[in-house]
């Protein structure tokens, strides 16, 4: 352990353009042997580009890649895996309607007839779940299984090719809290067989956690490169940033007012029939933050959409400032002139026209608004002036009401749905995911003003998968799992680990 | 043994009919299976109808005519595979084009060379496919209604038609039990997934765009070269996309593909065999609505009886590696 081993990846100058859009611009990192290295940064800042390099998914336009001090020439995935490299996507690659030990052979089936492969693949299964615990059914369909497992699966995937260095991109996204405490005690492990672990996270938490060293990204530029333990996360961020920034929010007491909007019981079905929402019940009052902390996909969006109209309850009661909504009641639409408004999780595909301009959006669900147009004809300049008000308000860049809303980037997107619905006085706002893919001079905007919309008496249902944007928001908190509500705690007194194991849906009160 | 007699007559016409069907079937399974869709398989059995009964008629063999048309349609399978797979293209919008450029190229070229207004000359001899009498038929017409029908419908084809049915089994096998099987039925559902895998999803899709090709290549010779004695044209008559039917209406399975086909086969012989009854109450049938009833049955059953298809999910997506 004296001589200094050769780095286990040295990446030298690297840069890679898409068109316009300069994604890496001579980054340079190294990556000790047998270590855990987290890299950090914005949405947009180059990490996933940078290692999607490394695995040869993109080829760099200059610089040089070396494993293990020799260098490489990484032009496809078949060069990184066999330079020992593995990769666990954000998105996982895997195919859902296979098994999983078919999944696991994709690409390594050792013999043009598969029978002998599989079999060896089923031996070295067995071998890895006894080694890392990572235990597997291996004729299960990859597609029936928790997202937890599917990760596994990847995991198993690189493993199975040999990997010595593994990376891995935002593995905790879709993860509870405890399943991520897994995800590490595993990176641990895999580091004391002497293997090397990427991290890419833009949770600073993990960061200190699980990493020996850390290296920042902004703007497509390495900024610094730290012994976690010699760095704090106040300093990573502001690293990230490029100035200071406030971690937390900073709210006065809430001044709890009547009852707007109360949930009774309320359930959902899917076109499958499947029950996506099951006998959801909560009271929303004016002046609070109602936070839902969950993992994506477990009845939260279902829940917004149904209050939003988009759904129809297959069993349940929706009051509205104490009126009973009966099915006429339940349509966009109508909620709308009804006080309650709905700021979509998913901007692009639900908030927003994008091919649009961002003026016509500005008034999107509200064009039959007398004051757009004359009878049955819109006014574009009078749109024009409402979408410039909206804009200067909401201060989004480029202040052009005429630019295509794709043009945009995703927090200046956000900030022109956050304006036509807000500026719209509503009693009970739904908001979903209004931070994803937001850089973090915008989430402090956008933070900020959900907090003066409750000072000012709104009711808001927040529903967002980061637990800390949740933490940090809400007045109360109810965890959801398999579209139940598995609790509920008061903010200030609530505790993560305690709200990781509602959301994992273990630990309920009873 | 009349009803044995009727039975083996008429399933012996299903078998006939539902060759073409069947090859052009496999084709677009083999083809969708890895994500890309083919709405061109009538094209390219056309044009390999037309190249095989110009060479059979040229060399005066059958073999040689098969060559040419399963050549042709390969070669048109490529077009449609560059389009979809290198340039990213519709592919239905590529499909359509091969299917308007077969349908004018096999007239004009017909016209030019033989003057017949558009048709080939006769074939005969070993211009054409011979049936084949299986082993033991002779032997086992005796033994009551199995031997029968082992006679009557199973033998007495041509090699085409063995061959289409051998696609099947084969088909079957490659998907479910070889790496290359294994590949394809990846590259049709996820292909980000086979190229993360460190495999090319190009040259596995065209690997599949190719296989695709000479299947249909095979369907069409049978109709110009075998069923037929040579081309007419456009008389593939919709056959590819009753094929394309087949297979969602199997599932993009092999198996029950060639049970859809066999289906479909026994309506064109019921339709033929039912030509100038007298249905009582009814009188005769007009010829034109009993052609129609194999179509008709198709929609009801497409419509009402195959439950949800679930198609391959990047079936029809070309794959953008670049965001």
């Amino acid at each position: 352990m004296s001589d200094a081993p050769a780095p286990a990846i040295e990446l030298v100058a690297i840069s890679k353009s898409f068109g316009p859009v300069q994604a890496n611009k001579d980054v340079s990192l190294s990556v000790a042997a047998g270590s855990i290295h987290g890299i950090v940064g914005e949405n947009g800042a180059g990490k996933s580009t940078l290692m999607s390099i490394l695995y040869g998914f993109y080829e760099a336009d200059s610089g040089e890649i070396r494993v293990g001090g020799k260098p490489v020439s990484i032009r496809s995935s078949a060069d990184a895996i066999a330079a020992g490299i593995g990769m666990v996507h954000q998105h996982f690659m895997l195919v859902e309607p296979l098994s999983v030990v078919e999944n696991v052979v994709l690409g390594a089936e050792g013999g043009a007839r598969l029978k002998a492969g599989i079999s060896q693949a089923r031996t070295e299964l067995a071998r890895l779940a006894q080694d890392y615990g990572l235990v597997i059914d291996p004729d299960a369909i990859v597609g029936e299984l928790s997202v937890g497992l599917q990760q596994r699966v990847e995991i198993l995937k690189a493993l199975y090719r040999g990997a010595e260095i593994l990376i891995l991109d935002e593995p905790t996204a879709v993860l509870t809290p405890p399943e991520a405490d897994q995800l590490f005690a595993l990176l641990r492990a895999l580091k004391a067989q002497g293997k090397t672990v990427i991290l890419i996270t833009h949770k600073l938490r993990e960061i200190m956690d699980a990493t020996d060293t850390v290296s920042v990204m902004r703007r497509g530029e390495m900024i610094a490169h730290v012994r976690t333990a010699e760095t704090s996360p106040a300093a990573l961020a502001e690293a990230m940033v490029g100035r200071r920034v406030l971690l937390r929010v900073e709210k006065a007491p809430r001044q709890r007012g009547r009852p707007v909007l109360e949930v009774a019981g309320l359930s959902v079905r899917d076109e499958r029939g499947v029950e996506r929402l099951s006998e959801a019940s909560l009271t929303l009052h004016e002046g609070e933050i109602v936070g839902i902390a969950g993992v994506a996909g477990n009845g939260q969006s279902e829940l917004l959409e149904v209050l939003a109209g988009l759904m129809q309850p297959s069993r349940g009661v929706i009051r509205l400032g104490g009126a009973i909504l009966n099915a006429g009641d339940r349509t966009p639409s109508r909620l709308r002139r009804l006080g309650l408004m709905h700021i979509p999780e998913d901007r692009q595909r639900m908030g927003l026209v994008t091919a649009f301009p961002a003026a016509e959006n500005t008034i999107l669900g509200y064009h039959r608004d007398p004051s757009f147009g004359r009878g049955p004809l819109l006014s574009p300049s009078r749109i024009v002036a409402h979408a410039l008000a909206g804009i200067e308000a909401y201060d989004v860049r480029p202040a052009d009401p005429t630019l295509k809303t794709a043009k945009f980037s995703g927090g200046n997107q956000q900030k022109l749905v956050l304006a036509r619905e807000i500026e719209r006085a509503p009693k009970v706002l739904l908001v979903g995911q209004p931070t994803r893919g937001v850089d973090i001079g915008a989430i402090e905007f956008i933070h900020r003003r959900l907090i003066a919309l409750r000072d000012a008496g709104v009711a808001i249902l927040l529903v967002s998968v980061e637990l800390d944007e949740v933490m940090a928001l809400s007045d109360r908190i109810l965890a959801m799992c398999g579209g139940r509500i598995t609790g509920e705690r008061q903010a200030e007194t609530a505790d993560e680990k305690d709200i990781g194991l509602l959301m994992a849906g273990v630990g309920e009160a009873a | 043994m009349e009803w044995v007699q009727t039975i083996a007559v008429i399933l012996d016409s299903a078998i006939r009919l539902s060759v073409p069907l069947l090859c052009a079937a496999m084709a677009g399974l083999w083809s969708e299976r890895a994500g890309v869709v083919d709405i061109g398989l009538e094209g390219k059995m056309l044009i390999a109808a037309f190249a095989s009964a110009v060479v059979a008629f040229s060399t005066g063999s059958a073999w040689a005519g098969l060559g040419a048309g399963i050549l042709a349609s390969v070669l048109l399978a490529l077009v449609h595979g560059f389009a979809a797979i290198t340039w990213r293209g519709n592919q239905i919008v590529s499909g359509v084009a091969i299917n308007m450029l077969a349908a004018g190229l096999t007239v004009i070229l017909g016209n030019a060379w033989y003057g017949q207004g558009g048709r080939t000359p006769p074939l005969e001899g070993a211009a054409r496919f011979p049936d084949l009498t299986l082993p033991l038929a002779a032997t086992l017409r005796d033994v009551p209604v199995l031997g029968r029908l082992y006679e009557e419908a199973i033998s007495g084809h041509a090699a085409p038609a063995y061959l289409a049915f051998l696609a099947v089994l084969v088909t079957a096998y490659v998907l479910k039990h070889t790496r290359f099987g294994l590949r394809l039925r990846a590259v049709g559902e996820n292909p980000a997934a086979v190229d993360t895998a460190g495999i090319s999803v190009a040259w596995l899709r065209y690997g599949a765009v190719i296989i695709c090709g000479a299947l249909c290549g095979l369907g069409g010779t049978y109709l110009a070269v075998s069923q037929s004695a040579g081309f007419l044209p456009h008389m593939i008559a919709g056959k590819g996309f009753i094929a394309l039917a087949a297979v969602i209406f199997a599932n993009w399975r092999p198996w029950p593909v060639l049970g859809a086909c066999l289906l479909f086969g026994v309506f064109d012989a019921v339709a033929i065999r039912l030509q100038g009854v007298i249905v009582p109450g009814l009188g005769q049938v007009p010829v034109q609505a009993i052609q129609a009833l194999p179509y008709v049955l198709t929609v009801i059953l497409l419509a009402g009886f195959i439950g949800k298809a679930v198609p391959p999910r990047a079936s029809g997506l070309p794959y953008v590696k670049e965001r």
